[in-house]
């Protein structure tokens, strides 16, 4: 043991030998939790708080707010924006299925089937990051842009009268509309997707695959009893990583969408800083955490996956 | 050497169930893991592939499994061509070598696996009869990683054997276990073997754990069979230097021919006269050609030379010094240094131990001609040395 750090050259060599390990053992584990503990009370549990009290604060901009318990903010809240809520449900559900309808071939190819071109579709998928979110929504403006040539594709081939008809497109047009705010979702979300799935698909030892083939099964049941059931961790965590950015989420809302799109992230941002309603906000922010908590936690009771994570 | 065992392998049964395989053959590109191979496994034996790893002998089974396509050749199961077939329609399963369990599933959901798959809807009573013979009824809610090595080597084997396959194949299935379960288990799927009768193709690299187990064994090497036989006969009669060094230990003396009398030839080896008999020797024994002459150590007498006269008439002698000795407790296992052979061993059962007989002590090897064997002395004296060591 390493009297030589810190024991004062008088000590008996024995006495100290025995000691400073024991007592330096038992406290290192809180020493090594310190700062991830203060780094989360000054950022998280601060903030929490702070913006708990803000919820319940009653007032206004000129004459300060205070806390009233002004607990009716929140009924308030839901009643006038509960649109906003199940609009953003339904949009990032609707952008995390596409992600995972998107993804899992993908994560498959790379994972199983290609070979040496595995590490370049690899960056090829993680390369949009290099370029900044906002400017990526931006062009897919120009992308969907009306008169474009994606807006005349589908024109043609009549997919904009089935997607009208559903209610994601209007008229002509594919900016503005639900369908270009999910499709943006999707684009931006849909690396978090893949790199889960990747991961946990990866992992899986190949010899089970011909072991199942083994057993009579024919590709497709070998995919459907084995590759899925084992990449649902992969699954869990990349529909997680999806769906909860995206509930929150403005900048697609704002940039793609119309006002008839607004998504709870669009009504936080603007009651923050445009309408300055603090504690509606605050409130609001509250409402979509606990709504993602419950939504999340059920989604992993249901889908069994502690064990397998 | 290819070895064409058809003739007297497919006389004992009707042939209804044996795995045959015609001209196999797997490359690589340049490379060729399996040369054009013939092969009869005679149905309901135990049948062991022995090499070194990378002589070919996981290509081949896993040629039969399916997993493997053949680069030429056939594979039949009784009278069925299979060499097309998927491995999901071939009557056949394998036990991998690290049993490759679903991990997601429990045990008897493993085991159910290959029946659900074929669309059996009752499958209570053959996964509980299967978990009984491999006595894990216990365990059946159990995940794989919740058992240990052996338990999971016996789901893995219950797995393949509730599909009453035509022939199971068994990749290194004890490999990854200790040696003492290694035993144990050698000991089980012999005995589940003789139980359900079915077909095994067992690979290993493990001469002891081929010979144990198997009624017929293939020593395979560099992509060829180099012999096949029951063990007794490949132990007792090697027809190649790789086989005489890979199973046990042979020692290897070059020797030059000297006549031919009746049934026995006699050879000399650095000016010692040797016989051997005639039908041992698979190489052309022709006056005044080498051959090499070959005894196993177990078989090797050794006398103090100042007792060199009690000797028997008419037996082998070298004489010699020993170089070194180890006890291991049934036997002791002595080097000898002699002018045919500077590392002749020998291993002599510790029945009476002369205390005489250490490490340079003048010593006379003796040993019944008809423990001798001769083989084609065009070969490397040391094939099959190394890789029986590694293994």
């Amino acid at each position: 043991m390493s009297t030589l750090t810190e024991a004062p050259p008088p000590l008996t060599p024995t006495a100290p030998d025995k000691r400073p390990p024991r007592t330096r053992g038992r406290w290192t584990p809180y020493w090594l939790l310190l700062p991830g503990v203060l780094w989360l009370v000054v950022f998280f549990v601060a903030p929490m708080v702070y913006q708990a009290s803000t919820s319940v604060q009653t007032g206004s901009l000129e004459e300060g707010y205070k806390v009233t318990w002004h607990f009716v903010t929140y009924w308030d809240a839901v009643s006038e924006y509960w649109p906003q809520f199940l609009r953003s449900v339904a949009y990032a559900a609707s952008a995390t299925v596409l992600c995972l309808l998107l993804g899992y071939p993908l994560a498959y190819l790379i994972a199983f089937r290609a070979g040496r071109w595995r590490n370049l579709i690899m960056i090829l998928v993680i390369a949009p990051f290099f370029t900044s979110f906002l400017i990526r929504t931006l062009a897919w403006k120009t992308i969907l842009a009306d008169g474009g040539p994606v807006v005349g594709a589908l024109n043609t081939l009549h997919v904009l009268d089935v997607t009208g008809w559903l209610g994601w497109t209007s008229g002509d047009r594919v900016l503005a509309t639900p369908l270009a705010v999910v499709c943006g979702l999707t684009y931006n979300f849909l690396p978090f997707m893949i790199l889960p799935l990747y991961t946990s698909l990866e992992r899986i030892d190949g010899r089970l695959h011909e072991a199942a083939g083994d057993l009579y099964a024919k590709p497709s049941t070998v995919f459907r009893k084995v590759t899925f059931p084992l990449s649902m961790p992969g699954v869990v965590s990349g529909t997680l990583l999806t769906f909860i950015p995206a509930t929150g989420d403005y900048v697609n809302a704002s940039l793609l969408g119309s006002a008839d799109t607004g998504m709870i992230g669009n009504v936080i941002q603007s009651q923050f800083l445009r309408v300055l309603d603090y504690p509606t906000a605050a409130a609001l922010s509250f409402l979509l955490m606990a709504a993602i908590l419950a939504m999340v936690t059920f989604y992993i009771r249901r889908s069994g996956t502690e064990d397998l994570v | 050497m290819t070895t064409n065992s058809t003739k007297n392998q497919t006389a004992a049964t009707d042939g209804g169930g044996d795995v045959r395989l015609t001209g196999i053959t797997k490359t690589y590109g340049s490379f060729t893991a399996v040369h054009p191979l013939d092969l009869t496994v005679p149905q309901g034996s135990f049948f062991a592939l022995l090499g070194a790893s990378g002589c070919g002998k996981t290509t081949t089974l896993r040629m039969i499994a399916g997993l493997e396509e053949p680069s030429g050749g056939t594979v039949h199961l009784g009278d069925q061509d299979v060499t097309a077939l998927p491995p999901y329609k071939r009557p056949v399963n394998t036990v991998f070598q690290s049993y490759a369990l679903f991990p997601h599933l429990d045990i008897y959901e493993n085991v159910a696996f290959g029946l659900r798959r074929r669309g059996i809807k009752s499958v209570k009573k053959q996964v509980g009869e299967m978990l009984d013979l491999v006595q894990l009824g216990e365990q059946a809610r159990r995940k794989p990683h919740q058992l240990s090595g052996g338990q999971q080597q016996r789901v893995a084997v219950a797995r393949a054997l509730i599909n009453h396959p035509k022939v199971l194949l068994l990749d290194e299935p004890l490999g990854a276990l200790d040696l003492k379960l290694r035993r144990q288990m050698q000991l089980e799927l012999k005995r589940i073997q003789t139980e359900v009768g079915i077909t095994f193709v067992h690979v290993t690299h493990d001469q002891e754990e081929a010979m144990t187990m198997a009624d017929q064994v293939a020593v395979m090497n560099a992509g060829r069979v180099e012999q096949l036989g029951t063990p007794a006969d490949l132990y007792e009669n090697p027809r190649t230097t790789f086989t005489a060094n890979f199973l046990g230990t042979s020692n290897l003396i070059e020797a030059e021919v000297d006549t031919r009398s009746g049934d026995d030839v006699v050879v000399r080896a650095a000016g010692d006269k040797l016989v051997l008999p005639g039908a041992r020797c698979s190489a052309p024994a022709k006056a005044g050609g080498t051959v090499l002459v070959g005894v196993r150590p177990e078989k090797i007498s050794l006398t103090h030379a100042d007792d060199a006269g009690s000797v028997p008439e008419g037996r082998n002698r070298i004489t010699g010094r020993i170089s070194n000795t180890s006890f291991i407790g049934v036997s002791t296992q002595y080097v000898v240094d002699c002018a045919a052979c500077p590392e002749f061993e020998v291993y002599v059962q510790n029945i009476d131990r002369d205390a005489r007989l250490a490490p340079g002590a003048e010593v006379v090897l003796h040993w019944n001609p008809a423990h001798t064997f001769g083989l084609d002395a065009a070969q490397d004296i040391d094939a099959g040395v190394a890789e029986g060591e590694a293994a």
